[in-house]
């Protein structure tokens, strides 16, 4: 008995993969379908899904660019700290002394990558109709996706709390204080009140719980500290599921129209 | 639906159609009977009711409260309800850590004609004393934000103007805005003089000269 049988056979071994190596089709479906990873995963796609004339292989450029994203970003968390007194010297720390500190521009990159895969992964199901029914919803949560990651990208350019992100979001920010009834300075302001006195003022409103203030502070800091590494791609990861599980049940990638 | 031709009651083609709930549906369709009550989950017990009650009503707040399954949904939406509410309350900081909004600038004589003070500008205000047309010699403080996108400009004392480094938006020593992308002159901030006689600057309150505000004496100091 060789040594690969002998592993093979062993109580270890089988206690971890249940079933032999993919030999016929249908040994290849359980095995596929009792384990975790790849139960994910189609068990077999059309061979048009691997073609990138059809595709681009821009979602899954998109995806990976996410899953690169999301592993710089883990490691980064471990030198970068969203308080007033560390955040921009940090940045420094890995730009300048970290060992591979490279990869903050990795990840950096990596956002702009993501957003042009994202861009491209669109345009390219534009002009291949894969938008039309049934596929119409999946259109949807496409475009969600896409507002989240410019939000990702939003919430992520203020870490650094350099001039350029303190005035950036300082501006982009100040859109939310003129939003129609929830911003203090939008339209109906005064709509939301009891009594006399209007519920909707600086210190209340959209703007405000957005920022965590009443302007760009410390409070904003750690509030798009949060947004950026957990909530939002939290979020982030259910739509894609969402979309990746419609694309196989609207009939599959690269399918006929 | 029966045929009305003859004397026996149609097959409904279409039982769904009727509002049945969890009482297992009856085949033989009686369309009056079934529509007229609105969907109760369990129907009465005629036989264990007193004989003084009539039949219980049976409507939402039955539906609601009155059956196990209503109240565990009624408890579950409630709960899920006011747990979505006090998230978005727990969002809203009740501590700010902001510097204060009153601030003391010394007394109306220490300031100079004509000059712009810059000592409190990273408290957000710059103090100002002219001789304005029609006030006369006064001390204002305008607000440091520019009216554009809220950059704070810088004080060009050669050129006697306030220019913003964002998008390049000119305001004089007034706070009129003169070039550049600003829409609306620099705010003001309220000022008065406090008990110990110095000039307080309250940033709680602003005044706006296209509205007409900067007429308000709280807008400035007479001296």
């Amino acid at each position: 008995m060789s040594v690969g049988d002998f592993i093979r056979n062993s109580q270890v071994w089988k206690s971890i993969f249940r079933h032999p190596a993919p030999r016929d089709r249908r040994n290849r479906v359980v095995v596929m379908l009792t384990n975790v990873f790849l139960h994910l995963h189609p068990v077999s796609v059309r061979k048009s899904g691997i073609a990138l004339s059809y595709t681009w292989c821009m979602g899954g450029l998109t995806f990976f660019m996410f899953l690169e994203l999301t592993v710089t970003g883990v490691l980064l968390m471990f030198y970068y700290r969203p308080t007033l007194e560390h955040a921009y010297n940090d940045i420094l720390i890995l730009r300048d002394v970290a060992t591979l500190g490279i990869l903050r521009e990795l990840h950096r990159w990596g956002a702009h990558a993501m957003v042009i895969t994202i861009w491209l992964h669109m345009y390219r199901v534009f002009l291949t109709g894969s938008y039309k029914p049934p596929r119409e919803f999946n259109w949807g949560v496409g475009v969600i996706l896409l507002v989240l990651t410019l939000l990702l990208s939003f919430t992520g350019y203020l870490l650094p709390w350099d001039q350029l992100a303190i005035w950036a979001i300082t501006v982009g920010s100040n859109m939310a204080r003129a939003t129609p009834f929830l911003g203090y300075e939008g339209p109906g302001a005064t709509f939301l009140k009891v009594g006399d006195v209007s519920l909707i003022h600086s210190g209340s409103d959209a703007r405000f719980i957005l920022l965590g203030g009443r302007f760009v502070s410390g409070e904003t800091l750690l509030r798009f500290y949060v947004l950026h590494c957990v909530a939002i791609p939290l979020a982030v990861a259910v739509l894609i599921a969402v979309h990746f599980w419609r694309v196989r049940k609207d009939g599959g990638i690269s399918g006929p129209l | 639906m029966s045929d009305p031709q003859t004397n026996n009651p149609g097959t409904n083609p279409n039982p769904a159609d009727k509002p049945q709930t969890g009482v297992t549906a009856n085949p033989a369709p009686t369309p009056a009977a079934v529509t007229a009550k609105p969907a109760a989950a369990a129907p009465p017990k005629p036989a264990a009711k007193p004989a003084v009650k009539t039949k219980e009503r049976r409507g939402f707040l039955y539906a609601m409260f009155g059956t196990a399954i209503g109240i565990a949904w009624t408890t579950m939406t409630a709960s899920l309800g006011l747990m979505t509410l006090g998230t978005v309350r727990f969002l809203f900081p009740n501590v700010l850590a902001e510097p204060p909004s009153k601030i003391k600038v010394g007394f109306a004589d220490s300031y100079e004609d004509g000059k712009v003070v810059e000592r409190y500008k990273d408290q957000h205000a710059w103090i100002v004393r002219r001789k304005d047309e029609k006030f006369g010699d006064i001390i204002y403080a305008l607000s440091t934000t520019c009216t554009h996108l809220g950059c704070t400009p810088n004080w060009l004392e050669r050129e006697q103007k306030f220019k913003c480094p964002c998008h390049g938006s000119g305001f004089y020593i007034t706070g009129i805005n003169f070039e550049g992308p600003a829409p609306r002159p620099l705010e003001r901030w309220a000022v008065s003089i406090g008990d110990d006689g110095q000039i307080v600057v309250d940033m709680s309150k602003k005044f706006q000269q296209e509205r007409g505000e900067w007429s308000n004496p709280e807008s400035f100091i007479k001296v």
